[in-house]
């Protein structure tokens, strides 16, 4: 760790911020009235501000005053609602938010204000979070760099010229940058770990039917989950344990009780098998991820977990058999954006969206679904049997979020393969429907590496206790890109000044740059 | 071969959709009732809209609905079943798919009885009704194409039957004994004005009794006279071409009720492709339970009740048919029969009456009541007052208890010697004269 003395310092100084500390921290804070919720929507402000023109991970932010307003309301209340009760969050812009706007980072919606509050939203402002705006992403969740949308691409806040990750690219810079205490992404075939890993934050992608799916635009139904991102294990439980449970308006939401997923992490750790996968060793991963992933798989060791070898061979043909099923599903759910009820026309898609709805009607059209779409069903049930099967030698697996190093931008518009791959040890657990959550795991020079522990179906608990327990041995997670952002926020606003691309800000934006 | 000699039998299937009377629509808590809707889009939300985000939540209820009527016609269940997407473009589809149900439908074959003939079915399944385009010109003259979503996401149950329609008449009887069945078990009011059932017959004609390589399907018909007149002109018309040694399209055609013939109106050569595949917003739908229950609770059928009556109460087969409209009413006017069975009136009497129209009471009326106002409501002849006199010993003597009875205070006996009376004159009378005369008789 003496290594990166570099962006430890940067930590050290990001500390003055109370985003900084955990959720529960801030909790006992604002419970003890040491500290007050306006304070933290003021700091959150504040960084939205001070990064936001270089970093770009929002599409729009609320106005100030309505956020500082009710974050004066809820400092009012005595009973507090729960954990998260003041605390300033956003949402990647797919959430349905009433009186607002949502995009799914696509010019076909700009403007768009859905008549209904996406059930996740609704659920952590009832339990007193604060909303402060909404973050870009690859519009319809369709990439792994965020690099597809037709708002502003993030910033990896550890390197300008590098991607967030994607498609939750936003979110996963707005938590790095400590402009909110927690965000919400949404995660289909990656889009929550990766960007977490790419941007030294942790983010969880929940078992399917966890988190309702009611009010999330759609990408790809049978793959979407709805998951935290938050800058620790810790904090994921604590805004997990609000976010789930079944709800009457998704149908795939589990009627199964919701755990004190909090509560669980203070459980003892007990022992546990670690399965590595042998496909996770493939020579696609980069020395420098591996290595990471080594000296991880040590700390885990001296937490008394005992590591295995383990086979899921049917992870090497998880692409295509993702590709084929997302893409058959994205087709379907992009039809109604036709431009005349609501939105605006089909001229509007970007031409990686266009290119997944012509291989999806392609895949699922008659005479050729046998070949493609079905055959890719009978590969998920396959990986299914597999993945059940792998527990019995194993509780946990473990591996590389990403196997490269965040891309610079641009590369994988030049290289659209790349931008398949890079969710190539992701998307296997959406099909397969397990939780997995993606956590730092270390730097690679100046650049951060996540690793992927994924579980058991409805095993979150195991998952996040084991996480917390490494993040404690660890100091990876509460690092953060301060110093960095410093100086490369003249480098951005230079080349902005050039006319590189442009955010799209929304009408509400108003108050952006306002000062008090 | 002379063409005139041939001879060309009709094969025909029948595909007919249900609105089901349920609370709510099919896959969200708006009210199902499009007819009725005080204005357009009053009954929507952002489910039935298609919003982005929204998702559909199966109606239970729409559910067990299409087991019953499955049920009812000696279905097979399928205790494994799951909706599908059907994709196509059309303004009344707001998300660019039906939610339907492909390869799993909730019923497998089953079978319909009709007076001429018994017909397969082939298969129910469950989907949602479409909004409705209407084409209307605006107070400026203006053509304007809107449309109303208070009928999009209704249940619509679909049944197919198989090709064993062998004539106009038949179609036009298996249609109605379906209504009855559908309107008897309380599923829909399946009214045909209204849409709430539409009927899509297939016409082909074979030579040789072998299924034919095409058919036509023709669609617009919303009478059961429509369905026999589209039918049979669509017989003489594939009858003309075959003679003149053409094979008909296989195509689909509507029927145009001013001019009374069928037009085309897309080639099956271009088939759609539907792309269909589950709809992974549903789960799969286990049904095991469901079925036990829908199987125990299945009421007597309109079939088994009319031939009940036929011995219990001696009605006529034509009228019971016409009175078993709906289970409730059905089960009124059994509670009416065995009250004019005590009160010794022959209930098929009444049921002709009924039918006739020369009888009226209201749904509110207790039985009694209704025997009370048949008997009285019966027209007053001129008979002379020896011969209800006679009438009314002969009816006192052959029940002594009744009289007995009455004596000591059972009002309800006078009504059994009235009607017996009344049977004895065998003609319609003024009850209150029989009436006065009985108790005239009793009281001395």
């Amino acid at each position: 760790m003496s290594a990166l003395s570099g962006s430890g310092r940067a930590a050290h100084r990001y500390k003055k911020m109370l985003l900084d500390r955990p959720i529960q921290e801030l909790a006992d804070m604002t419970r003890k009235k040491e500290i007050r919720s306006e304070d933290l929507v003021r700091e959150a402000y504040g960084a939205v501000e001070q990064h936001d023109g270089a970093l770009r991970a929002f599409i729009t932010v609320r106005p100030k005053e309505d956020a500082l307003r009710e974050a004066r309301e809820l400092d009012g209340e005595e009973q507090k609602r729960s954990l998260l009760h003041g605390l300033p969050f956003s949402v990647k812009d797919v959430y349905a938010l009433a009186g607002g706007t949502t995009t799914a980072g696509s010019k076909v919606l700009e403007g768009f204000s859905p008549p209904f509050e996406a059930t996740v939203v609704r659920k952590l402002r009832d339990a007193g979070a604060i909303l402060i705006g909404t973050n870009t992403l690859d519009a319809w969740g369709h990439g792994g760099s965020s690099e597809n949308t037709d708002f502003g691409i993030p910033r990896n806040p550890y390197d300008h010229t590098r991607v967030a990750g994607g498609s939750s690219g936003g979110t996963a810079v707005a938590v790095a940058a400590r402009m909110v205490a927690f965000g919400v992404g949404e995660d289909t075939g990656g889009s929550i770990r990766n960007p977490a890993s790419m941007c030294n934050v942790s983010g969880l992608k929940v078992t399917y039917g966890r988190v309702s799916r009611y009010g999330a635009i759609a990408y790809a139904s049978s793959l979407d989950t709805v998951g935290p991102m938050a800058k620790s294990a810790a904090d994921l439980a604590s805004v997990l344990s609000v976010m789930a449970g079944k709800d009457p308006f998704d149908a795939t939401s589990a009627n199964r009780p919701v755990p004190d997923y909090a509560a669980a992490q203070r459980e003892p750790l007990g022992s546990i098998r670690i399965g590595v996968p042998k496909e996770f060793r493939s020579a696609a991963v980069e020395p420098a991820v591996q290595e990471k992933i080594d000296e991880a798989l040590n700390v885990f060791r001296t937490l008394g977990a005992t590591i295995v070898d383990v086979e899921i061979p049917t992870i090497a043909r998880s692409v295509p058999i993702y590709y084929l099923v997302a893409l058959t599903e994205t087709a379907s759910n992009l039809g109604r954006y036709d431009g005349v009820r609501f939105g605006h026309g089909r001229g509007n898609f970007t031409k990686e969206t266009v290119k997944r709805i012509l291989v999806g009607t392609y895949a699922s059209k008659a005479g050729y679904a046998d070949a493609l779409y079905l055959r890719a069903q009978k590969g998920r049930t396959l990986l299914r049997r597999e993945f059940e099967g792998v527990f019995d030698s194993c509780d946990m697996l473990l591996g590389p979020t990403v196997p490269m190093l965040p891309p610079m931008l641009g590369d994988f518009v030049r290289d659209p393969m790349q931008n398949l791959l890079i969710d190539m040890f992701l998307g296997a657990f959406n099909l397969v429907g397990a939780p997995a959550v993606s956590i730092p795991a270390g730097f690679a020079g100046t650049l951060p590496v996540g690793l992927q522990l994924i579980g058991k179906m409805w095993d979150e608990e195991t998952l996040l206790r084991w996480a917390n327990a490494y993040q404690k041995k660890t100091e990876w997670h509460t690092h953060s890109p301060d110093g960095i952002l410093t100086t490369a926020a003249q480098r951005v606003s230079d080349r902005e000044a050039r006319g590189a691309d442009t955010a799209h800000r929304m009408p509400h934006d108003g108050t952006r740059g306002a000062t008090e | 071969m002379t063409p005139s000699s041939t001879k060309y039998e009709l094969r025909c299937g029948l595909e007919i959709h249900i609105e089901l009377r349920t609370n709510s629509k099919m896959f969200c808590g708006c009210k199902n009732d499009p007819f009725t809707a005080p204005a357009p889009n009053t009954y929507t939300c952002p489910v039935c809209l298609g919003m982005p985000g929204t998702l559909p939540v199966p109606n239970k209820r729409a559910i067990e609905s299409t087991l019953i009527l499955g049920a009812a016609l000696g279905a097979a269940l399928a205790e494994h079943s799951k909706f599908d997407r059907k994709h196509y473009f059309y303004p009344d589809l707001p998300k660019s798919y039906q939610i339907t149900q492909y390869d799993f439908p909730l019923c497998g074959q089953g079978v319909l009885e009709t007076p001429l003939g018994k017909v397969r079915i082939r298969r129910i399944h469950l989907e949602e009704d479409t909004a409705k385009n209407l084409h209307r010109t605006d107070p400026s003259g203006k053509r304007r194409s809107l449309i109303d979503f208070n009928r999009a996401g209704v249940p619509l149950l679909e049944l197919v039957t198989e090709p064993d329609i062998r004539s106009p008449e038949h179609a036009r009887e298996f249609g109605k004994t379906l209504r009855s069945l559908v309107r008897y078990l309380g599923l829909s009011n399946a009214d045909l004005e209204r849409g709430e059932m539409r009927l899509e017959p297939s016409v082909s004609l074979t030579s040789d009794g072998t299924l034919p390589p095409y058919k036509v399907e023709i669609k617009n018909i919303n009478s059961f006279g429509f369905l026999e007149k589209a039918i049979r002109y669509e017989m003489s018309r594939q009858k003309e071409l075959l003679e003149a040694g053409t094979r008909p399209v296989q195509e689909t055609r509507g029927w145009n009720e001013t001019k009374n013939v069928t037009m085309p109106q897309r080639s099956k050569e271009n088939a759609e492709d539907y792309r269909y595949f589950p709809d992974p917003d549903i789960p799969p739908l286990s049904l095991k339970e469901m079925i036990r229950d829908v199987r125990s609770a299945l009421p007597e059928l309109p079939g088994a009740r009319i031939q009940r009556w036929t011995s219990a109460f001696r009605i006529e087969p034509r009228y019971a048919e016409l009175l078993i409209e709906t289970r409730d009413i059905a089960d009124r006017y059994e509670h009416i029969f065995e009250a004019l069975m005590k009160a010794n009136v022959e209930p098929n009497l009444f049921a002709r009456d009924v039918v006739n129209g020369r009888t009226v009471h209201t749904a509110e009326s207790a039985p009694k009541e209704v025997v009370w106002a048949y008997v009285g409501a019966a027209p007053a002849k001129d008979i002379p007052e020896k011969d209800i006199e006679s009438a009314a010993l002969a009816a006192i003597a052959e029940n002594a208890q009744a009289a007995v009875d009455f004596k000591s205070g059972k009002e309800a006996a006078l009504n059994f010697l009235l009607g017996t009376t009344v049977r004895k004159l065998a003609a319609k009378t003024d009850t209150g004269r029989v009436r006065a005369t009985l108790l005239r008789l009793l009281k001395n």
